[in-house]
Order: structure tokens, then sequence, then C-alpha cells
């Protein structure tokens, strides 16, 4: 079977400074891959570089999906658009006949769980959780098969983060897409993701990879917190992943 | 459809109960321009009650219609021309800081000549005619959209385009979706201003050039010291600028600001 997004060997430089180097990493179809790493590793920039946004300078690409989408760690919304209007934005590109836009918005809504009424709201009237619902229903209006989430829920509360982790898990068990998710938070990628993939400290290639037991939505909490606590204690992958000092950084 | 409707009709009941304080300032006035009248007489400020009855006169004399006519035109062309320029010249610049660099001194150049140096020489350039007033008002409406054109693509949230790209939108769609909308926001503050100043620029060089319209039977009236004639039509001109912004630009800003609106609390609104 191929692979979904397969990267081979990719690095990238800003500048002449290295941020990344001899990253491997390969993703099944209908496959939730967590890359955990510390911050400033370079997490986000190997998102990019995957998603299409940066050039790959060094290394290959190859992407065996046929729609990505991305949720980014800010909503990223539109300010004069409505929420409907912000969920409907990537369908003008999809070629999806407009007479079957508002039936898609509707759908895409009630994945992310987002009431009827809040559709005709504006950006600015949302709270930070409801418009990141709106940005998760942006992604999953195109029907993607594969899913980029860039940090997406760090600026959210202890509480929010779990709903929209739980958001997640329902819409990648029932749109079966695949999904980069890079996060920094060990516990999120244990609840999400059916493979967790540790980025090395500099960004020099993946320190290793551990694949979870059982699907993501079925993990119990106790289990998570039980692999946390394993992960975090017994596993030397994990060691460093806290302990970063992001003065030091070159 | 229904919905799209209702709202724009309670935005326009909005509008209109807001009018009441504009209204309280405009009496104010009237009261603070009797007070003048009655102090220093008929010749210096004539009796307001009588300026507006000369304005409803002439108003609907068809001579002055035509002439009323004629400013507008020039003065919307000369708006159109800087509108259309000022924006595309602003927008490449706003995307190329190399020509910001290069265009900046220029308008700081430009800026810095009088509207009135300008008339002298286009009136020498193109004789008396509309070409005279329209160049005029280019070059002096011209670096304001300039100015906010650029600083809005220059200011833009590039993130929103990063986002646009990922949904497969292409340079020409981030630029129409995205960039464009950004830019709309400090650009129409900017083109009501230059509307103002097209029609300011319009009269004042219709009086030097003597190229008929508002500024030919202002010059008139100045020459027959015809006070009530004059304040007639400073009233009427600026009644004119009143309706085309108030009819053409406002409503534009309105449509594409319309989530600005949502963002105000509600005792702002009214």
């Amino acid at each position: 079977m191929s692979a979904a997004l397969d990267l081979r060997r990719v690095g990238h430089a800003y500048f002449g400074q290295s941020v990344l180097s001899g990253i491997t990493l390969s993703i099944g179809a209908g496959e939730v891959v967590a890359l955990v790493g510390p911050s400033g590793s370079g997490k986000s920039t190997l998102a990019q570089i995957a998603a299409g946004l940066t050039d790959v300078r060094e290394g290959r690409v190859t992407r065996g999906y046929a729609r990505h989408a991305m949720v980014f760690q800010d909503p990223r919304l539109l300010p004069w658009a409505t929420a409907r209007d912000n969920i409907a934005f990537p369908l003008r590109r999809s070629g999806l006949p407009r007479g079957e836009w508002p039936a898609r918005v509707e759908q895409a809504a009630a994945m992310a769980e987002l009431e009827a009424e809040d559709l005709a709201k504006y950006p600015v009237e949302l709270s930070g959780g409801m418009r990141q619902r709106v940005a998760i229903a942006r992604a999953l209006v195109v029907e993607p098969d594969f899913v980029f989430f860039d940090e997406p829920f760090t600026a959210l509360d202890v509480a929010l983060k779990r709903r929209m982790q739980d958001l997640v898990i329902a819409a990648s068990r029932r749109a079966q897409f695949a999904a980069l998710f890079i996060t920094h938070d060990l516990a999120e990628a244990i609840r999400i993701a059916h493979r967790i993939a540790v980025l090395e400290l500099r960004g020099r290639g993946i320190a290793g990879e551990r694949f979870l037991p059982e699907e993501p939505a079925t993990r119990t909490e106790e289990h998570c917190f039980a692999l946390r606590q394993r992960f975090l204690t017994e596993d030397p992958l994990f060691r460093h992943i806290h302990d970063v000092d992001e003065r030091r950084r070159p | 459809m229904k919905a799209l409707l209702a709202d724009r009709a309670e935005r326009l009941l909005h509008f209109l109960w807001s009018g009441w304080a504009g209204l309280a300032a405009l009496a104010l006035l009237a009261a603070a321009w009797q007070a003048g009248h009655e102090r220093w007489g008929d010749f210096i400020l004539p009796d307001p009650l009588a300026t507006v009855q000369a304005v409803w006169v002439l108003a609907w004399s068809a001579e002055a219609q035509d002439l009323l006519w004629l400013t507008t035109k020039r003065a919307l062309a000369g708006f159109a021309l800087s509108a259309l320029a000022g924006t595309a010249i602003g927008i490449i610049a706003g995307y190329a800081p190399a020509v910001m660099r290069l265009v900046r001194p220029l308008l700081t150049v430009i800026l810095g000549v009088p509207p009135i140096a300008w008339i002298v020489l286009t009136m020498m350039w193109f004789g008396t005619s509309s070409t005279t007033v329209a160049v005029t008002i280019l070059i002096a409406a011209l670096p304001v959209v300039f100015v906010a054109a650029a600083e809005g693509i220059a200011s833009r949230d590039r993130g929103l385009g990063d986002m646009a790209e990922v949904f497969g939108y292409g340079t020409l769609g981030r630029f129409w979706f995205i960039d464009l909308r950004q830019a709309a926001a400090p650009l129409f503050p900017a083109l009501a201003l230059a509307l103002g100043t097209a029609f300011k620029v319009a009269v004042m060089a219709e009086m030097l050039a003597n190229a008929g319209g508002i500024g030919g039977a202002l010059a008139r009236a100045r020459a027959m010291l015809d006070v009530p004639q004059a304040l007639a039509w400073v009233m009427l001109a600026v009644a004119t600028l009143v309706v085309v912004e108030y009819g053409l630009v406002r409503p534009m800003q309105a449509e594409v600001e319309r989530w600005r609106r949502a963002a105000q609390p509600w005792g702002i609104k009214r």
C-alpha cells in the first residue's frame, strides 16, 4: 500500500542556519501520526514543507493523498466573513457545484459541533474555542484524506483542549483521514494518534517512534495517563522532550 | 436573500437614526450663523433663511443644474482617475518594498507643492478645460489613496494568505480574495477623503481657470460682491459632495466593512 505522505531525508535552512535535516517519515492512509518535539525544534517548519507552503530545499516529499487541509495554531479565519462563509472558503477551489455548498457546510459544521445560529456570526463575535471549531469545520468541508494540524490547540485552556481533541478523534474516525498532528504536548499526542514520532532535539532527523495500542477512540483516560507516565519515566526516547531551554538554542 | 435585505434595512434605519446628532450639529451651526448675521448685518453674513431660499431657487434653475453637473462630472472624473491610479500604484508598492522606496520621496515632493500651484501649471499646459481640472485633482488626491493602498497591502496578515494557499488558492486568488479585502480597510476612508479633495480642487481649479461650473459661478458672485449668491453656491457644492459621498463611497464601505459593525458594542451602533 502506498503511503499518504512520504518524507525522505527532508531538510531546511533559514538564512544558512540549518533548522531541519534528514527527516524521514511515512504516514499511511487513515493513520494519525503525532510529531512531538520541544518548541523550536522545527516541527511547524516540517508541517509547512509537507503541506507545500514552504519549498523543499533538501530531500523529497511525496504526497499520495488526493486532497489536504490544514488547521493552524491560530484559527486564521477571514474577519470579514461569517462562520458559514469561512467554512465554505475552501469550496471555491474544490470544484464542487455552488448548489451543494450549503449542505457541505452544514455537514462540516455538525462534525465540529457548531450550532446553526453561530454560523451567521462573524469571527469577532465568537470565543477562542468557537473560532477553532470553525477552523476545524473549514478543514473538514473539503472532505480531505489528509489533514495537517499545526499545534492547533496550544492556545486553548485545558478543558477546551480536551473537547477539541475529542472532536478530532471523532472526526478522524468518521472521515477516515490520515493526519500529521504537530504538538509539544505528549498527553495530547497519546490521546489523538496511532503513532508518535519524536523529532530530534535540534531537528536532525526523527529520534524514534512508538506505536500506540488500540484505536484513539477506544483508549481510556487511565490508559492514556499510564502510557504518558511510562513514556516519561521509563522510555529514553522521551527523556529530553520537556527539558529544552529555548534561550540556549543556536 | 430575505435576511440580507433585512440586515441592510436595519443598517439603513440605524444610520438614519444616528442622523439626529448630525442634525443637531447643523442646527447649532445655523444658530451661530443667525447670531453672526444679526451682529454684522446683511452684507457680511446674509440671513441663513434667505440663503437657503437662494439655494432652493438655484437648485431648480436649469442653468445652475448644468453648472453643478459640470463640476460633479469633473470632480468624479478626477476622483476616478486618482482612485484607480493611486490604488494600482499603491498595491504594487505594497508588494514591492523597492517600489515603495522609490515612490515615497516623489510623493513628498508632490505633496509639498500646493494645489493652487498645480492649477497654475495645468492651466498653462492644458488651457481652461476639463482636463486641467481632472489632472489637478489627480495630482492632489493620488498621494492619499496611494499611501492607504500601499499600507493596506504591506500590513496584511500573511497567515491568511498561507491558509488560502493550503486550500488551493493561487497567487491571483489570494490577491483577490485575501489581500485586496485587507487593503480595503484603510482604502475606504482614504477614498472618502480623496472624494472631498476632488470637489474642493475642482471648484478651486474652475474658479482660477475660469472654466465654468460652480467655481465659475463663485468667481462671478465675487466680482459682483454678491455674498448670498456666493454662500448659496458653497452650500450647493457641499450638498453635492454629501450626496455623492453618502450615495457612493459610504454604501460601498458599509457593504465591505459589515463585519466591523458586528464587533462594535451595541451602544456605539446607535
